[in-house]
């Protein structure tokens, strides 16, 4: 059997929407079987969705969505390269039908789209269920959003049924690379160290370039060619469940041990026991070998039974927050700085937790507790950027201290300049585990009329 | 022998998830590794980020990619969602932590 490429076409919500297209080329002129993924899904863009949701139903889904998909949807109809993607957010069916739609303005036979479900307990059955596993202390927290991880075998289900695009809301970040191996292949569900192995695989691909050279250049330590136009991963996944790592052609960026070593390790906690829906991967043994340009292989992936429960995502409703900067340069801009920090500090402090940062003197090595700020003296930085952020249940609060800092202008120390302000609501969150059999995957597909 | 930034023998990147970060240390060459997994203990980590408080530090080794991994737990000021940094995620923790004096032999490092 051919082995199955898999490509990333993008690695967060809000990633270059010109990625995919190089991607899908090197598909096409691979030849063989492949599929493209679109991992588009951080931890809290998803509470957002909700919120965006629940303003206006027919949203919820991936902003970009149309910008990702248009470039390169007729040519991957065309090379039969299914596109598993969870931008559907908090409204897969609304991706779905915006797809659906595309396709029409493109002028494409009707799609089979698979839309995976399941994932979503944010209505008052759901919250029933996230009550009974969250710890004690967000009992009476107000209640946002919940989503449980989903697993890779609806996706591969959908697959084998012919779906040409898969929508998902959430699922784990590698079992979008897994449903298709699993479909290709006929692993089944307890064929674990295959299923690890394409596991390691997507969570490879699930950062789109921070396999290939992003979040990695170091100018004279960790060069990157041609940085700017990074290409996005690829992996070729063999049967055995090792892959070789590859990117797009005829684009920047690199794939070497060291990427390869960043990567495999990026939100790992224990290596021997990488927690998905699928499977439990083990990379302790894992071996990392260059064997071509731009090539590199995993193999050594083992695996184990898949845990019992799936995590849930839970967010509450978390106040709001507010920031704002003002600069000060030349002379003494320090010292001028340091005393608009006092001046917020004396006006606010007592109403809203406060942080205070001198950008320029430091900026994010710092933690909110203001410890690591005060034990800096004093120094003679002559452009100096000072940042003031804080949060509070009462938006009026957080209004007041923009104010604030916007009357530095006119009411601080001499000469400050350029000051912004912004405000936004926050979701606090917490995950829980919760039986899978209490929350499973649902699987359908868009109806034609 | 003489002392160097931990930068100078190894490559590191930071993950979050909730209020818990990740940071793996990678050495460049496979005969330093044994250097590094002698002198960049759970306790030199855990010191080097006191000042955020880490309520555990836990050190996986991977020798066979010549890597370990640091998971520090509640360093992140609650973590994306909560925190007021710019930098929510503690995204440059791994470049402070390669800011780790390490002790080699004169002929190590540059």
């Amino acid at each position: 059997m051919e082995d199955i490429a898999v490509g990333a076409g993008a690695g967060f919500s809000g990633d270059r929407v010109d990625a995919a297209g190089p991607v899908v080329q090197t598909l096409i002129e691979r030849g063989g079987p492949a599929a493209i993924i679109f991992e588009m899904l951080a931890e809290r863009t998803l509470a957002f969705a909700q919120i965006e949701k629940q303003r206006d139903p027919s949203k919820g889904y991936e902003p970009l969505l149309d910008m990702e998909l248009r470039p390169i949807l007729a040519d991957c109809v065309r090379h039969g390269i299914p596109i598993i993607g969870n931008f559907g957010q908090a409204n897969p069916r609304g991706a779905a039908l915006h797809i659906e739609r595309m396709a029409r303005e493109l002028g494409l036979k009707a799609l089979r789209i698979g839309v995976v479900e399941g994932d979503d307990l944010s209505g008052a059955e759901g919250e029933a269920i996230v009550r009974k596993y969250i710890a004690k202390e967000y009992a009476r927290k107000p209640f946002a959003s919940a989503n449980v991880y989903q697993g890779a075998m609806e996706i591969a289900r959908a697959l084998k049924e012919g779906a040409q695009v898969v929508v998902t809301g959430r699922v784990a970040d590698p079992s979008l690379t897994v449903g298709p191996c699993v479909a290709h292949y006929g692993w089944s569900a307890t064929d674990w160290d295959a299923l690890a192995g394409a596991t390691m695989a997507g969570h490879l691909l699930e950062c789109g370039a921070q396999v290939t050279g992003g979040y990695f250049a170091d100018p004279g330590k960790k060069d990157v060619p041609d940085v700017a136009n990074v290409g996005y991963p690829i992996t070729e996944m063999s049967a055995d469940g090792s892959c070789i790592v590859t990117k797009a052609a005829r684009t920047g960026g690199l794939v070497d041990t060291r990427t390869v070593k960043e990567q495999v390790l990026y939100e790992v906690h224990d290596p021997a026991a990488y927690l998905t829906p699928d499977v439990v991967a083990d990379i302790s043994e894992a071996e990392i070998a260059q064997v071509g340009p731009d090539r590199v292989r995993l193999s050594g992936v083992r695996g184990h039974p898949r845990p019992a429960t799936l995590k849930a995502n839970v967010f509450f409703e978390g106040g709001w927050f507010s920031d704002g900067e003002i600069s000060y340069a030349g002379p003494n801009a320090e010292a001028r700085a340091r005393l608009a920090a006092r001046i917020i500090r004396e006006r606010m402090g007592h109403q809203m937790k406060l942080r205070v940062d001198l950008i320029g003197v430091t900026s994010i090595l710092a933690d909110d507790s203001g410890h690591y700020f005060e034990a800096i003296p004093a120094g003679n930085s002559t452009d100096v950027r000072l940042r003031v952020a804080g949060t509070h249940e009462d938006p009026a609060v957080c209004d007041r201290l923009m104010r604030e800092v916007t009357a530095l202008w006119t009411a601080g120390p001499a000469g400050g300049g350029g000051a912004r302000v912004t405000k936004r609501q926050r979701l606090s969150t917490t995950s829980c585990f919760i039986p899978r059999e209490l929350v499973p995957a649902r699987l359908s597909f868009v109806e034609h009329e | 022998m003489k002392t160097v930034p931990l930068y100078e023998l190894a490559h590191a990147r930071t993950g979050d998830k909730g209020n818990r970060s990740n940071i793996s240390v990678i050495a460049y060459r496979a005969e330093d590794f044994a250097l590094l997994r002698e002198q960049v203990t759970e306790d030199r980590v855990a010191q080097h980020f006191a000042y955020r408080k880490p309520s555990k530090v836990t050190r996986y080794l991977l020798p066979k990619i010549g890597a370990m991994n640091f998971v520090l737990d509640d360093v992140l000021d609650g973590g994306v969602n909560d925190a007021l940094n710019l930098d929510m995620h503690g995204k440059s923790l791994s470049f402070h932590l390669l800011t780790l004096p390490i002790v080699v032999p004169d002929n190590v490092g540059s």
